[in-house]
Parts: structure tokens; sequence; C-alpha cells
């Protein structure tokens, strides 16, 4: 579960840089609830899951995860609970080390690293099994540099990674945008499935609108910092598209929409 | 070159295997360009004159030059990470603070440790010639360094260290402090340096604090050979390599010096040696340009 309170970012305040990124987001998601997040660029999307995941502390507000406040937690502490895939398929992983090097990382987030081989047996084992449950024929390739893999094969290793120690929040930043769109297809499927597999609470920032719709159960619109739309339910099963581009146009204040990808993707 | 000559040359390679391997650690696995093994060194050294001339026991004066070389570790960490200061520079306060330190370990600034109990001398009396024993002792615990490293890079633990070394923000992800394993990895390789200088201290004889001067730049001339004859992803082969570059640059340079054709004297080692390395550095980045040119 997140319950997000009156949260408040700021970038350089005081200076003329100042940006106010988010401005009293309040938010508040039950276990296992599946919630994409959209809005235009500065609309302080990323910035939210930044300060869930403790890349940025807020000025103002609180975040709990489960029954903890983890507003001032540092990121690598509040990993055990907090799993992510970032929208660079680069950042998600080590090139350098193997697949199952980086697989083995992701099974100890949130536990006490200590001098037990990190390829016991009986890991890769497990690690194998999860990797062959992809279809995408990586179990052979469990010794490869993970820098050997395309963006998609590493987009769906990062999504095993994300599930292999057992988090409750799952933070998802825009994690296809940077795949051709049968990869793309095929991670945000995988999302889906696992999501629901693992009973993760997950908000996914994306860019495309059919996404928005199609996967998770609630939809949720920023803008300028402030939720400006916040469906699920029946309302969110009858809306379309069109009907979402609709109500982008609309927020943005009559603004044309100079993006078709986003009706398209 | 005489055979004497050569062995020295070999024994000389395998003390700086240690800090070879220490300054892969830092570069290679931490990513973390440490100039404190310049200061590291002469500390181990200094230490192990200290105490063995006291009467210590020589096994005693390496383990304590590996806890003065993992404290200098820690005072760079500190410094970059504690208080955000740029690594490179971090790690040169550290250094020239040890010059002073090195100073007042010894009282002088140079020591001799003849004729006193070393780690070697027991192994004297296997019966082989003395110039023999020594590379062959300092092979098997350079080679029992290298395969507890290799050990402990494999671990969970160095596992977490080798990424946060690769990917800061995705060790973070994945719960990895990473501030914690620049302290540990840090504290590991200068307290192998330290164990480089405690071994050279008691194999050559003296303890000098202006011994240290350019300790980096060989350690990774050693790796960077290494790296160029194996290239391979298996921790204890790329270690081993580090200790392997480190005794084939020696013997390059004692062969350089010894060939009277070249005109080099004993005191161009260094100009060599960052010669060497520069194009060491610059070579492969002129290769990648020419695939990009294409």
């Amino acid at each position: 579960m997140i319950i997000v309170e009156d949260l408040h970012v700021t970038f350089n305040p005081g200076s003329p840089l100042e940006r106010r990124a988010v401005r009293g987001v309040g938010l508040t998601l039950g276990e296992g609830e599946f919630a994409t997040v959209i809005g235009s660029n500065g609309a302080g999307k990323s910035t939210l899951l930044a300060a869930i995941a403790g890349d940025v502390i807020p000025q103002k507000g609180h975040i709990r995860i489960g029954e903890r406040d983890v507003t001032r937690e540092a990121p690598a502490k509040r990993a055990a609970r907090v799993a992510r895939v970032f929208q660079d398929p680069l950042a998600g992983s080590c090139a350098d080390l193997s697949i199952e090097e980086n697989l083995a990382l992701a099974a100890m987030r949130g536990s006490r690293r200590g001098f037990g081989l990190a390829l016991r047996a009986e890991r890769r084992k497990l690690l194998r099994e999860r990797v062959a449950e992809l279809g995408l024929g990586l179990e052979g390739r469990m010794g490869d540099r993970m820098g050997l893999l395309s963006g998609g094969q590493r987009q769906a290793l990062a999504l095993v990674m994300a599930t292999l120690a057992g988090a409750e929040v799952l933070l998802l930043d825009e994690h296809t945008a940077a795949l051709d769109p049968g990869m793309a297809e095929f991670v945000a499927e995988l999302t889906q499935r696992l999501v629901t597999a693992h009973r993760l609470t997950t908000l996914m920032v994306t860019h495309s609108m059919r996404q928005a719709l199609d996967l998770g159960t609630r939809t949720i619109m920023l803008h300028e910092g402030r939720i400006v739309l916040d469906i699920s339910g029946e309302k969110r099963r009858s809306m379309t598209v069109d009907g979402l581009v609709d109500m982008f146009r609309r927020v943005r204040g009559g603004e044309e929409l100079d993006d078709d990808a986003l009706r398209i993707g | 070159m005489s055979a004497i000559a050569f062995w020295g040359a070999v024994e000389l390679g395998l003390i700086y295997g240690f800090v070879a391997v220490g300054v892969y650690l830092a570069f290679r696995v931490l990513d973390f360009p440490d100039l404190t093994v310049d200061g590291s060194f002469p500390l181990g050294a200094a230490i192990a004159a200290v105490t063995i001339t006291a009467g210590w026991d020589p096994w005693l004066a390496c383990l304590l030059a590996a806890f003065g070389g993992a404290a200098c570790g820690i005072v760079t960490a500190f410094l970059n990470v504690r208080f955000g200061i740029l690594n490179l520079l971090a790690s040169i306060l550290t250094m020239i603070a040890l010059f002073s330190v090195n100073l007042r370990v010894m009282g002088r600034p140079n020591m001799a440790v003849f004729n006193r109990e070393t780690v070697i001398t027991p192994f004297y009396d296997l019966g082989l010639p003395d110039h023999v024993v020594r590379p062959l002792v300092l092979s098997v615990l350079v080679l029992v360094t290298v395969l507890v490293l290799a050990r402990f890079l494999a671990s969970d633990f160095g596992l977490a260290m080798r990424a946060a070394g690769a990917n800061q923000r995705m060790a973070r992800a994945n719960g990895v402090d990473v501030g914690r394993q620049i302290y540990a990895g840090m504290a590991i390789s200068n307290a192998l340096t330290g164990i480089g200088g405690a071994l050279f201290a008691q194999v050559a004889g003296f303890a000098d604090v202006t011994s240290g001067v350019g300790t980096i730049v060989v350690g990774l001339a050693a790796v960077i050979v290494g790296e160029t004859l194996f290239r391979t992803r298996a921790l204890f082969i790329a270690l081993l390599a580090c200790v392997i570059g480190s005794v084939i640059y020696r013997v390059a340079v004692q062969l350089a010096l010894s060939a009277d054709f070249l005109f080099l004297r004993a005191s161009d080692l260094n100009l060599v040696t960052a010669v060497l390395v520069a194009l060491a550095l610059i070579l492969p980045r002129l290769r990648s340009r020419k695939v990009v040119a294409q």
C-alpha cells in the first residue's frame, strides 16, 4: 500500500531556477492496486515516482509504504520494499555483469549481503527457472554479459529482477518507451502478469494513452504537479483513448496536442 | 640480464602484484581513481620497518601494515562519500597527508631493515638459492591473496561492490548502500597496498618515505598489461592477470635498463613508465575512434 499525503517537491527552491514539480499530490493505492500515470512533460510524474523511491526528498508532505513513513528514508534502505524499472534499459542493470549476476544482485534486495557465494547452485537453479518463464530463451544464456542483450530483453529481465525479492511496491517509469512496438507490447503484458501474480502495488508512468487504459485498474492524470484526473472501475472502463486525449487537451487549457504519438501509442 | 637480476625483477613484480590487485579493485571494480596508494604503500613499509626493528613478529608487521593501509583508504572514502569531495582530489589529499604521517611513523625519511627476521627468512633453510626462495614465497602469498579476493568478489557482498562501481543508480535501486561499498573497497584496496609496502621493506631491506611516488602508475601499468594479455570475465583470472602484468612489467623494465643500446638509466624509470601507461591508455581510444569514423 502507498499513501501519499499533500506532497510538495520544489527543485532549486529560492533560486531563479526554482521549479515546483509536485504541488500537493495526495494519493492512496491499496495493496495490489495497479495505477497508470499520464501527464505532459513537466507534469511531475517522474518526480512523484522519484519521491516514492527516495531519490528526491520532498519539502512537504508524507509518503507511507504499508505502515511505515518512508518520506526521508534513503533509497537503498527502502529498496527492500520498493522495486523499480527505469525508462532507459541500460539504467536498470549492469552491462558488465552477467544475466545471472544481475539477477542474484536483485534477489538480495533488502537482505543483508554476506560472504556466501552469490551464484550458489540452488539460487542459480531458481533464477534460471524464473528467466525460463519469460519464454525468451534467455535461460540458456545466463552467463552472458547483460550488455549483449537488446533493450527489450533487458527490460523484461529488469521486471523479473523487480519481482525476485518480494517487494510490496513497483515503480515503472515509462519502462516500455524506449522499446520497439513488438517488444513494448511483450513487456507491457509481462508487467500485467507479474504485477497480478505478485500482488504488487504499482505505479506506472506512461506516455501511451492506450497503455494507460489497458493496463492496471486505475488511471491518474497529473498536470502542473497536481492530480487532475483519477478514474477507476466503471468510469475507466467506459473511457476511450480519444476521450482521454480530450481530457488531456482540456487540462492543458486548449493547447493543441502536438504529439499524435499519444493517441496511437 | 643475469639470473639474479631476473629473479630480482620477478620478486619486485610479485610485491607490486599486491598493489596491482588493489589498484584493480579501486580503478576497475569501484571505478574510483585512487592515488591514496602512493601514501599507503610507504606507510605499510614504514610500519613494517618500525615494528620489525623493534623485534615484533614480521607477520604481525604485515597485519598492522594492512590495517594502516585500510585506515588510509577509509579516510579517502570518508572525504568522498561523506563530504562529496571529488574522488581523485580526496585521494590526493590523503596521499599528501600521508607523507607527513609516514615521516612521523619512522621518525626519519628512511630506515634499514637488515639482518632481521622477516616473513621470508624461515624459508631460506629449504636449501634453494636465496634469490629463488624470495619469489617462491612471494608467489604463494600473492596467490592466496588473489584466491581470497576472487572468492570475496564472487560473494553477495562482493557482487554488490561490483554493481556499485558499474552502475550506482541500479545498485541503489537494488538496495546496495553505495557509500558503504566504497568504504569497504577502498579499505581493502589500500590494505593490499599496505601489505605490498610491508613486504617491500622486508625484501628490499629498507623503508623510504619517497618510495611511494608513482605507485599508482606502476599499479595501473600492471593492470593494463594484465588486461591486454588476458581478456576474461573470470574474476580469478582477471586478478591473477594483474599480478602477472606486474611481473611482466618489472621484467620488461629490467630488460630495457640492462639493454645498453637503449641508453636508459635507472633514473629514467618513471618517465618510461609514464609513457608506457599513457600509450596503453591512448591506444584503445584511437582504435575505437577509427571504428566510429567508419
